[in-house]
Parts: C-alpha cells; structure tokens; sequence
C-alpha cells in the first residue's frame, strides 16, 4: 500500500488544482453580464454564510461553548473589529467557557 | 514602502486567524490519517500539496480501502467542485495588466478562507496580497497535520477545541460587516444561514456532502439574489487599496 499512497495523493492534488486552476486561467475578459457579475458577486457571501452555520455549533466539545463563540463573534464582527480580533476572540470565549463547565461539572 | 510589500504584509497579517485555524483543523486530520495507517510523511504531503480539508478527510477512506485511481479523483472532484465557483470569482478580481504566471500560483492557494478574505478585498487582487495568506496559510496546514500526525496528544483537547473555531470567526468578521451597510446582503447572509440550518436537519438532505451542500446552495441562492437584485456597477468597482 505505501507506494500506491503517493500515487493516490498525485491524482488528488491533480485534480483538485485542476478544479482550481482552470477557472482562474481561463476566464480572461472582465464579465460583462449584469447576471452573471451579480451572482460571482454573491458568491462568496452565500459560500461563508453556510459554511458557518451550523457548523460552528458543533466544531468544538460542546454546543454551549460553539454558540458562545458564534455570538462573541458576530457582536465583535457587527462593530467592525479586525479579522485576527474577532477570531481570537472567538477562540478564547469557547477556551474560557469550557474551562468554566469543566470546573463546575456542568457537562 | 513597497506597494508590493506592503500587500504582502497585509495578506500575512490578515492570514494569521488563517494559519491558526488550519493548525487545529489539520493537526485533527494528521491523527485521522495516523489511525488510517498512513505514514507521516504521506500525510504532510498529502496536506502540503492538496491544501483542502474536506477533500483530505474523504481521501483516507478512499485510500484505506484500497479503492481505484478513478474513485479517488471522482471524490475530490465532486467535493472540491466548489473551489471552480470561487475561481470563476476570483478572476474578475484579477487586474488584466497583471502578468499572467500569477494567475498560476494563486490558483494553489485557492481555499474556502483565502478566496473568503481575497473575494472581499476592495478593487482588484493583489497577487502579493494572496501570497502573504498562503504564507501562513500553508505552514498553518502542514505543521498541523505533522504535529497531528506525530504525537495526537501534544496539544491538549480544551486549546483544540478552541482553536477549531478561529476559522469561523474569521468568516464572521469577513461576512457581517458588509452585510451591516446592506440590506439585501444581510438578507443573502441570513437566508444562507438558514437554508444551511435546514439542509442539515431535513433527513433527506442531511446525507448530501459538506461540498456538494455548498455548491447546491451557493448556485440557488446566489442566483436568486442575482436576479432579484442585481447589482449596480458602482456598488462593485472599488479602488484597489
């Protein structure tokens, strides 16, 4: 199996660079199309808003503390806080909240 | 300074909740890929030259059990089809007057949370801007799944379970703001969230994959908001900075 492993990572690196590259390249020209320049436009709005929800609720050990950072973040991201900010705020929210469910044994 | 330096910087500096995302995220799939029998240099290269979560995930399956060559692409194909979404984005964000290899390099590091931060950067993308968040990005990624892979306990589990939410944090400072100074983005981003939330619940459409989820939505929504309210041109053509 080892040496077949590099083989199968060779063909999934091809293929996702491929899936990355060819747009990038191929389309040149600016889009014209109100259409079609209003959906890229929403793009990636639309890609981040459902990667977030509801995921972050379950990423880390419990819903409490997922939901304690989603909104620790969202209050911080509405007053125009930095990227770095916001997400280590987040961070240190669920650290804290864990951290005080473990101590009174709530979970 | 260096205008070039200076977007360097700037991608570097707004890379950082990046990088740190990838390690907790990575370091969990350098002990899945232990546990998956893989050696630890297979792992970072898989990491180092795939740069992709979900699609690496779904490799180790594929790879333990032995499956063909066509399976493997057909998985990374379907899961990764979202990244073409965010390529053809991204090239309207690119200036015509750039010299073209760029276009090459920058397609590496198209991620869900590079091409987040690039896509919302005002005017046209600085390739130099896009190389400082692969700067961080990458080492962020590789380190992990090698620490991962190396010794499953080296971090403790309440500091991972942290860190797993970096990246979200991150989407959030990308996606409320804008959404703060526009109704009907805010309106986009809500319905997004929801429509996911529903995708996740109804038992016919919770099966459905992360990447195939993201592509279904993204096309009906983003399409609908396309038609319902198409944008101005002056709404888009900001200055580079």
């Amino acid at each position: 199996m080892n040496r077949s492993v590099y083989l199968y990572i060779l063909v999934m690196a091809g293929v996702t660079y491929l899936i990355r590259m060819l747009p990038l390249t191929l389309i040149r020209k600016e889009i014209k199309n109100t259409y079609v320049k209003s959906f890229l436009y929403y793009v990636p709005y639309v890609t981040l808003s459902v990667m977030i929800f509801p995921a972050i609720l379950t990423a880390t050990a419990s819903m409490a503390s997922g939901a304690a950072a989603l909104v620790t973040a969202a209050v911080l991201a509405y007053r125009g806080k930095s990227l770095f900010h916001v997400s280590t705020a987040a961070c240190v929210a669920v650290f804290l909240l864990e951290g005080l469910m473990d101590f009174f044994q709530l979970f | 300074m260096n205008p070039k330096i200076q977007q360097f910087r700037f991608g570097l500096k707004h890379g950082a909740p990046i990088g740190l995302g990838y390690l907790a995220v990575s370091f969990t799939f350098g002990i899945m890929a232990k546990q998956a029998g893989i050696h630890t240099l297979a792992a970072v290269i898989m990491s180092l030259t795939n740069l992709t979560s979900a699609g690496q995930f779904a490799a180790l399956g594929v790879i333990q059990h032995g499956a063909p060559f066509a399976e493997m692409a057909a998985v990374q194909f379907i899961i990764n089809l979202r990244y073409c979404l965010m390529s053809c984005s991204l090239s309207q964000k690119m200036d015509p007057k750039m010299p073209f290899f760029h276009r090459f390099l920058i397609s590496y590091g198209v991620t869900d949370e590079v091409f987040g931060v690039s896509a919302c950067r005002k005017g046209y993308l600085s390739p130099y801007y896009a190389y400082g968040l692969i700067c961080v990005a990458v080492p962020g990624w590789t380190l992990g799944t090698l620490l991962g892979a190396i010794s499953g306990d080296l971090l403790p589990a309440r500091l991972l379970s942290a860190l797993s939410v970096a990246l979200y944090g991150m989407f959030l400072a990308i996606v409320i703001p804008p959404a703060r100074g526009s109704r009907v983005l805010a309106g986009v981003v809500a319905a997004s969230m929801a429509a996911s939330f529903l995708f996740s619940m109804i038992p016919g459409l919770k099966g459905v994959s992360s990447g195939f989820k993201v592509i279904i939505l993204t096309v009906a929504i983003a399409g609908a908001a396309a038609f319902l309210f198409p944008v101005k041109e002056e709404q888009e053509g900001g200055q580079a900075q």
